[in-house]
Parts: C-alpha cells; structure tokens; sequence
C-alpha cells in the first residue's frame, strides 16, 4: 500500500513528542525530583538547594514511624470502606432495579441525572456546604433531625471524631455511588440479552438472575471499580481538608492532607513530605499495577460498539446546538 | 396465585420508586438549601436555616462577600482560563498521540502504548513536592501555565482516543489524502480531527469540570489573589473574616458551582453517557 520513498514511520515519532516531552517535564522529573528530595534535609520556605543526609533513609524511617502519619492512613483506609462499601451495596441495588425488565421503572433517566449530580460539583464548595450544613447548634441538618423528631437536642458532628468521620465518608458517597451505578448499568446492559432471555424461560427468579448471571459478568468492571477508587480514595485531599482541616483531633487527617500540612504549613518540611508521597506512590504503583492486568484484554467488538454509540452522541449534541 | 405475585410485584415498585425518589431528594437538597440561604440574611439563617422559598438579601449578601477577600470574578476569569486551556491542550494533543498510535507502524509503537497504560493512574499529588519546587525554581509559582501545560499528557485521554480510533479510523482515507499529496499534519488536523469529534466531545466536558474542580495544585502553586481560581476563592469562605456571614458564604459557594449547574443540566444527557462510555474500558 506504502508508495516508495516515503518512510511515514518517523511521523508516529514526531507526533507523539509533545506527550512525551510534556511527561517528562511535567510528570517524571517532578516525580525523580521528589524522590530525591526525600532523600534530603530540605526544609524550610523559600529553600530549593539540595544537600543528602548521612542516613539517607531518615525522612522515610522517621514518616513511617510517625504516629500522626500511621493515623492517616488508618483514616484514609477507614474512611474509604466506610464509603466504599455502601457506595457499591445502593449501586448494585439500584442497577438491580433499573436493568430489570420486569419492574421497567419509570423516570430513570430524571433519576440518573440527579443520583449522578453531585459527582461534577466541585469537592471544595461540597465540603464547605456541608461544613454548613451540618452546622451547630442550629443548621440545617440539625433542624431537619428535630423537626422529625429523631434527635431531642441539636448534634455537634463536628466536634465527635466518628460523626465527622462518617459525615465525610458519606459525602464520599453521595458524589460517587451515582457514578459507580451508571458504569455497572453500562455493564449490564452490555451482556447479551439473550442469556436473561433464556433464564426467564427457565423460570430463574430475579436474585437468581442477578446473581448466577449478572454478577459474574461484571466481575471486570467490579474489579475496575474498586481498583479505581482505591487510588482515588487514597488521594482524598479537598472533603477532608476543607470540611474540618482533618479534625477533630485529626480524625479526618487523610494522607494527603498530612502531606499537605507537612509541606505547606508549619516548619515547611519538603523532605518528609517527599518521602511521604513516595511511600504513597509506591502504594498506587502496585495498585496501579493490578488495573493494568485487568484493563489487558482487549475485545475489540466492544470498541466498535462504544464507538457507534459516541457517533450517536454526537450526532445528538450537534442537532441540539444548532436547533 | 397470580393476583399475589401482582402484588408483590407492585408493592417491590412502590419501594423502588420511595427508595428512588429519597435519593433524588438527597442529592437536591444541599443544593436547594445552598441556592434559598444565598438569598437570605444571616438573621433569618439563624432563625432557621431550612428555607423553600428565597429571601430578599441577595444584593446585600453579595456586597458583604465581595467587600472581604471573595472575587468572583477574578476568579472565574482565571478558572476559566486555566479550565479552557488545559482542555484544549488535552484534546488536541492526545488526539494527536493517539493518532501516532493507530495510523502509523513504528518500532516503538507497542512500547510506548504499554507505557501509557503503566502511567495511567499516576496521580498528580504524589510528585506534588518536587513538582512545587520545579516551579517555584523557574518562578512560576504564581503563574496559571503549570496548571494548563500538563494537560497535554493525559494517558488516560490517549487510551481513551486511541480505542475510538481503532475502532473508527479506516487507514484508506489518510492513504486517499497521501494521494491527493496531503501533508500528514495537514491530513491529521483536516480529516481526522473531524472523524474524532465525537469523542473529543464528551472527553472535553470531563476534562473541563476535572479542572475547573481541581484544588490541590492551585493551591500548592498559588499565593497571589489575583491569579486564586474558584476552588481557592471557596476555601477562603472557610476562613475567619466570613464566620458569621452565613448568607455570604452560601452566596460564595453557589457562585462557583453556578457555571458546573448550567454545564449539566445542559448536557447531561451526554455526560452520562459518556461516563457509561468511559466506563467499557477493554
């Protein structure tokens, strides 16, 4: 097919260099820089000179057996289930419900829209809404609480370590069950058809449905799910931070906001923070490493599908702005 | 027998429409509670702070949030304009690599895909401290470049690109162009670029509210009011000076997701669709 003389290879070279460049500037050497600064005894604002200590080791030996360190992560992993389990437990009920053919609920779509809201809104002004929100000793939901009678006097969530904790787990999952039931509807919706056909001919009940064919065939996307949300979790900075500042008494102190505070707050010590997200990184790496053997397997029929449906989309998108 | 089943069958809808109609309710109500507390002044706030209705304190609200360290518009300018760039930078460029990826065969092809899957979850913030010092070496700290330029390596863009065009892109047309005597970087922007539109579409409208939404780096890299962006001009509502303005604060916070409100409830018909898309990851 190639004519001769013309050797189109080199523009697949020329063509990816902006990505490349732009990683290695903006991505690798950040990250190696790091690394190394972890290494270092660079503290203090306004300093950038690099100068290793004798025990290279120091700032990752001294974060890991820092206890305000250890807490965070404690929290960061207990705040993450806390939200993760019941995000996945109302996500499966509600794809459960919306790809049975039998109930054929109405209005799914009204309700996707505003089940997934929450998800685009801003984290900073969430986690400030519902500082407000849950404010004392009047505030809205102390209001709502009373006036249901469920509680005789007003509740300070902010000043108890598990209602903060569970406030911001569940603001966790308020932005994003909506968005892990739209992907496991995706995923129903792309196992064939035929197959629940067959099942409701052998008389299969809905459970039996749901969990002899359904489940295992979303086995992928479950893993995916939580793969991904494990390294989002594990980034959680802008609920926790702006919601109590990590507190009270660093309940809510998630690793990121640790890192923050170390770095960018108090003595400005660059060096432990460093070591700190390197651990970190090493953390998502493996994780990482985990989506990267799920994602392997390709199929390509799925390509082509999703990408009549973007076609389809954008079809849409056009009628609509030109109308 | 039959009459039984109907009823529990319809007993099972009457639960699923409760149960799904509290939830909507969930998601509306900080909102709701947000948009009537912007209108209303601290008095009737603390009074009581679940109002259905708006009040009439919008513009004296809106002086009190404005006549402290708020600016608005400051910061939806440079939000805007970091929101903006970082979009087009991402889409135009992994558009680009993932072209490099499908249309061309060269030796390092297969490496360099095997890499992008290897970056892509890595995240930002963990090389947040080298990346603050780089800046703050070659003094741009208080710039809105580091916040856009980086963009233009998405991996999971490119992923997302590279499996829209495998599944789209037929090389017959670019050989077409060759033989019309198309240049390849003329044929990318002139042919392929409009083949891409519609997944350039729905990555833009995620690119655009992961930005907009973002915190951490502005943050780190910001010190000058003048260049805050929206998610830095809501973290100062959390500070002193705003303590007992409470219909300024709703006031502040209504402002910067006004602009994401607008954006979703105009497409999000498409928004959601594109998350069930980006969700078949093979």
């Amino acid at each position: 097919m190639r004519r001769k003389g013309i050797n189109y290879a080199k523009y697949g070279y020329i063509f990816s260099i902006p990505f490349v460049v732009t990683f290695l500037i903006f991505s690798l050497y950040p990250i190696l820089y790091t690394t190394v600064i972890g290494f270092t005894d660079l503290r203090g604002i306004g300093r950038t000179d690099i100068n290793f200590l004798d025990n290279p080791f120091q700032n990752f030996q001294i974060i890991l057996t820092n206890a305000t360190f250890q807490k965070a992560l404690s929290n960061t992993a207990l705040i993450w289930i806390m939200n993760f389990i019941p995000q996945m437990l109302v996500a499966f009920l509600l794809t459960a419900w919306f790809t049975n053919r039998r109930f054929k609920v109405r209005g799914q779509g009204i309700f996707k829209v505003l089940i997934y809201m929450p998800n685009i809104i801003t984290a900073a002004t969430i986690a400030l809404l519902f500082y407000s929100l849950f404010g004392y000793p009047k505030g809205p939901v102390n209001d709502v609480l009373m006036a249901f009678g469920l509680t005789d006097e007003p509740m300070n969530f902010h000043l108890q370590k598990w209602t903060a904790r569970t406030v911001v787990a569940f603001i966790q999952f308020w932005m994003w069950y909506g968005h892990t039931m739209i992907v496991l509807i995706a995923g129903v919706l792309g196992i064939s058809p035929t197959l629940f056909e067959a099942a409701e001919i052998d008389g299969a009940s809905a459970p039996q449905i749901f969990f002899r064919i359904t489940l295992p065939r979303l086995k992928t996307i479950v893993l995916y799910t939580l793969v991904t949300s494990m390294i989002g979790g594990l980034q959680m900075f802008d609920i926790p931070k702006l919601f109590l500042l990590g507190g009270p008494d660093s309940a809510t102190l998630t690793t990121s906001v640790f890192i923050y505070n170390q770095a960018f707050s108090g003595s400005y010590l660059y060096n432990r923070a460093a070591a700190a997200s390197m651990i970190m990184f090493v953390i998502i790496s493996i994780l990482s490493a985990l989506l990267f053997f799920i994602l392997r397997d390709r199929d390509p029929g799925r390509a082509r599908r999703r990408a009549r449906e973007l076609r389809r989309i954008a079809r849409t998108i056009d009628g609509e702005v030109s109308v | 027998m039959k009459m039984g089943m109907l009823a529990s069958r319809n007993s099972t809808k009457a639960v699923i429409y409760i149960v799904c109609i509290f939830l909507a309710l969930i998601s509306i109500f900080p909102f709701w509670i947000m948009f009537m507390n912007a209108t209303r002044s601290t008095f009737e706030i603390q009074q009581n702070s679940v109002a259905f209705w708006p009040s009439t304190f919008l513009s004296s609200n809106w002086k009190i949030l404005v006549g402290k360290s708020f600016n608005p518009v400051t910061g939806f300018m440079n939000s805007m304009l970091v929101s903006t760039g970082a979009t087009l930078g991402a889409v135009y460029f992994s558009s680009l690599t993932a072209y490099a990826l499908v249309a061309y065969s060269w030796k390092l092809r297969q490496p360099f895909f095997t890499f992008i899957m290897a970056i892509l979850m890595i995240p930002a913030q963990v090389s947040s401290i080298g990346f603050y010092q780089f800046m703050y070496r070659i003094h741009w700290t208080n710039s809105l470049w580091p916040l856009i330029l980086p963009a233009i390596a998405t991996p999971a863009m490119v992923f997302f690109m590279r499996q829209y065009l495998m599944a789209t892109l037929s090389l017959e047309i670019v050989d077409s162009a060759r033989i019309d005597g198309a240049g390849e970087f003329f044929t990318f922007n002139r042919i392929i670029l409009p083949i891409m539109k519609p997944a350039i579409a729905t990555q833009a409208i995620f690119s655009f509210v992961f930005s907009w939404n973002n915190l951490f780096l502005p943050l780190i890299l910001l010190t000058d009011n003048k260049k805050y962006t929206m998610p830095i001009m809501v973290s100062l509502l959390r500070g002193d000076i705003y303590k007992t303005e409470y219909g300024s604060v709703y006031l502040g916070l209504a402002l910067t997701v006004l602009p994401l409100f607008v954006i979703y409830f105009m497409l999000s018909k498409y928004i959601i669709a594109g998350v069930a898309l980006g969700a078949l990851k093979e």
